[in-house]
């Protein structure tokens, strides 16, 4: 064994085309795992129709446009970057790379936003142990001015699902921020660009649960 | 000149970095030593699980009266959630997927390694944290839920710390098992990439070895379902902290859609667990039947029908719980016609066998023992989808020994006869034929004897989970012979590791290639393998399990692999 030893990588040939087919795979996982918190809203909708029209009432649907077109604007920046780096043009494709990461943070901001006005009218998700203190939000707490049930699952199911959604909004912009760097640092070019196809997909897929999401919450009212 | 890749991959280190010690292989890509790896974590949780086991049915021993007891009623509910969380999402679901898969899927169909060797190993991390989580959690807080986390009692029990305090052992739980969940998705789709773009050129999906089919079935499982189960399961977290009342009745929730999402995951799990063993006993049967084997496509179909229709048929284990008949009526149907499949593999074993030279080697021991629980297990789950016989046995012991008999009996005993089919190639190391076939004799006498008379049992009425029972001779017993059968059961397991440890210390060394006379291509290279598996390209130029082709390729010294000249 006195020979160098060949590192494994040596033989790990590189298959595009099965990569892709495991991202495919992996996106689907992330669909399905969606899809449970669809069949829960469609189950708790179909048994509280009334409550969930007069809580999704209460959602304002002109910010829910705005961060809809703004999410849908960031797949077209997303598309156009990867365009750019086919055609070789890497700065324009950094430059609309972050285009899209501009875009998911504004999103993201206008979410925060919405969140705390919920928060001043004490629609908030709470602990045990906040409740435990007293410190009540009309939401959860028992007592005179409890939202009913079906209103008290709908914004749970809300602040859940759309957390969840923006915990992948935050994961996308993570993830283009490294192939900002691997396309500055030359890494990823003309030739070799399967991260930015992959990582722009898994951002596709963020941007199609919230146009599910977007009609579910905001536009049943 | 010899190269690193023709050297034993137990021998060679597979990173320039880790060398050498326990970091290369715990940093090791390599598909071989991950499957190893596996083995050895899963196995001692085994056994860690049979003991609390053997602890239940002593406590099973002698009716509450007697004033005999082991575990008090405040800590029963803790040991069998143990058991079985341990038992079923540390040991049965990875099972022979990740010791076998992982090992012998890239060998089977003539690959290098699987497609993505880093999310292998990333697989392999995921599991050790979770399930030193899941162990953690459950020690510290002694949850009693069961290995269900069926709601509401999840949510509204508190477990306190053995240190005193509030620990809230049953997040901890839930959320290890959603890491549990995204390795084996990980592992499905690397399995799944792995069989549609690495295969050895001439190796078509109709030439794969029928351990491949059915870890293909399986893989498909693992991805379309564990992720329903795992945002489940978070849910459950998210209410215990913060209660909104998702599956709570108090507050407006429906704890029917929880147990609904919870077995459409769980549901198809057990053909996770139950199909690559199936897979391992079709490669034993051949093997030491020296002939193809009855039906090879028949069984390849029916391992994909099986993950199919198995999807389909989750509220079987709901009957009881008030939804509606015609629902009900629809899932009993479809539990039936799941029984089709699994009886084609069951008849074409059973053909293979017919009119064959068979070597009772300890594999094939195993693989028989497997044919006669998985026959019991499987008829038994027959009266369990009827609907009004399952509502008089529902949550009885008869529930209990039906799953033993298909997932120990059934699954675990096709792995460790998959083990012992394989053992000499992975560690090129024989172990006692003597050993191993007391250890069979041992397990299969002593299982027996432990879960018929739960049958009985549960036929009379002994609910499941109950720490005690009233002092009837009926009961007693049955209880009795149950308990002594544990024992015996409890050697065979010791039996089976001591073989397996003292084979790996001491056991006589060996590299013949092909010890079982095999014609699948896993046997056709070194003993134990390379690190690159195949020094050659390997070209497949037939059937996997055509023996007459393979004798003649001994006889010429060709046979495909082609790494012998």
């Amino acid at each position: 064994m006195s020979e160098q030893a060949l590192p494994i990588e040596a033989f790990h040939h590189h298959d595009e085309e099965g990569t892709r087919l495991g991202f495919w795979l992996f996106l689907f996982t992330e669909l399905l795992l969606f899809g449970a918190f669809f069949i829960i809203y469609s189950v708790y909708r179909s048994s509280y129709l009334g409550d969930f029209k007069l809580a999704a009432e209460s959602l304002n649907t002109t910010i829910g446009t705005v961060n809809t077109i703004i999410l849908l604007s960031s797949s077209l920046t997303m598309v156009l970057s990867l365009d750019a780096i086919k055609r070789g043009a890497s700065g324009l494709s950094k430059t609309f790379l972050l285009f899209t990461i501009a875009l998911g943070t504004a999103f993201l901001v206008i979410k925060g936003f919405e969140w705390a006005a919920k928060f001043d009218h004490h629609l908030f998700l709470q602990t045990s142990n906040g409740i435990a203190a007293g410190k009540g939000s009309p939401l959860l707490n028992p007592g005179a001015e409890m939202l009913p049930p079906g209103q008290v699952l709908f914004f749970g199911l809300y602040f859940i699902m759309t957390g969840i959604h923006a915990l992948h909004i935050i994961i996308g912009a993570v993830w283009m921020l490294i192939v900002y760097a691997w396309t500055a640092r030359g890494s990823i070019n003309k030739d070799n660009y399967g991260v930015l196809e992959r990582c722009g997909l898994y951002w596709h897929l963020v941007d199609v649960i919230w146009i599910f999401l977007f009609p579910l919450y905001y536009l049943v009212a | 000149m010899e190269t690193a890749g023709s050297q034993s991959y137990l021998s060679t280190h597979t990173s320039s970095r880790w060398n050498r010690g326990l970091l290369s292989w715990f940093m090791s890509t390599d598909h071989k030593r991950i499957g190893i790896m596996y083995g050895f974590t899963m196995f001692s949780f085994f056994g860690l699980a049979v003991c609390l086991g053997l602890l239940i049915k002593l406590q099973k021993l002698f009716p509450g009266s007697s004033g005999w007891e082991i575990i008090p009623p405040e800590m029963y509910g803790a040991t069998f959630t143990l058991h079985a969380v341990i038992m079923i999402f540390l040991f049965i679901i990875p099972g022979a997927p990740a010791v076998l898969g992982n090992f012998m899927l890239p060998l089977q169909i003539g690959a290098k390694d699987v497609a993505f060797p880093r999310v292998n190993l990333l697989s392999f991390w995921l599991y050790c944290f979770g399930a030193i989580m899941a162990v953690v959690g459950i020690l510290l807080g002694a949850a009693d839920t069961g290995w269900t986390f069926t709601p509401p009692y999840s949510i509204n029990t508190r477990s306190i710390s053995i240190f005193g305090g509030d620990f809230d052992s049953i997040s901890w739980m839930l959320t290890a098992v959603f890491i549990l969940g995204w390795g084996t998705i990980l592992t499905g789709i690397n399995f799944i990439v792995t069989i549609h773009r690495m295969r050895a050129k001439g190796m078509t999906l109709f030439r794969m070895p029928l351990f491949t089919w059915s870890i293909y079935a399986a893989s498909w499982i693992q991805v379309l379902a564990t992720p329903v189960v795992g945002i489940s399961l978070i849910m459950i977290v998210l209410e215990r902290v913060m209660p909104i009342g998702f599956f709570d009745p108090t507050k407006g929730g429906d704890p029917i859609l929880f147990q609904h999402l919870f077995w459409i995951y769980s549901h198809p799990a057990v053909y996770v667990m139950i199909l690559p063993s199936m897979g391992l006993v079709s490669e034993i049967i051949p093997t030491n039947s020296q002939k193809p084997i009855f039906g090879y496509k028949s069984i390849a179909i029916a391992s994909c029908s099986i993950a199919g229709v198995g999807y389909l048929i989750w509220a079987h284990h709901m009957f009881t719980t008030g939804m509606s008949d015609t629902a009900s009526i629809i899932f009993s149907f479809l539990t039936f016609f799941v029984a089709i499949p699994t009886a084609i593999k069951v008849f074409n074993w059973l053909a293979t066998l017919y009119k064959a030279s068979i070597t009772l080697t300890p594999g094939m021991l195993f693989a028989l023992g497997f044919i006669f629980n998985f026959s019991i297990g499987g008829l038994t789950g027959m009266f369990l989808g009827s609907l009004s016989t399952d509502i008089h046995l529902h949550d009885t012991d008869f529930i209990v020994a039906h799953f033993h008999y298909t997932m120990f009996g059934g699954a675990a005993f096709g792995l460790i006869g998959g083990i012992y089919h394989y053992f000499p190639k992975m560690f090129g190391k024989m172990y006692s034929m003597k050993w191993a076939k007391a250890s069979f004799a041992f397990m299969f006498v002593g299982f027996n004897s432990l879960f018929i008379p739960m049958f009985v049992l549960g036929f009379y009425g002994m609910p499941r989970r109950y720490q005690t029972y009233p002092d009837m001779p009926i009961f007693n017993h049955f209880q009795m012979a149950s308990t002594i059968g544990s024992w015996i059961l409890g050697i065979g397991v010791v039996l089976l590791l001591t073989t397996w440890i003292r084979a790996l210390l001491s056991g006589e060394k060996t590299s013949e290639m092909n010890p079982w006379n095999s014609s699948t291509l896993e046997w056709q290279t070194a003993t134990p393998p390379t690190l690159y598996n195949f020094e050659e390209e390997v070209e497949i130029t037939r059937h996997p399990y055509d023996y007459e082709t393979f004798r003649e390729e001994v006889k010429k010294g060709t046979s495909i692999g082609a790494t012998n000249e």
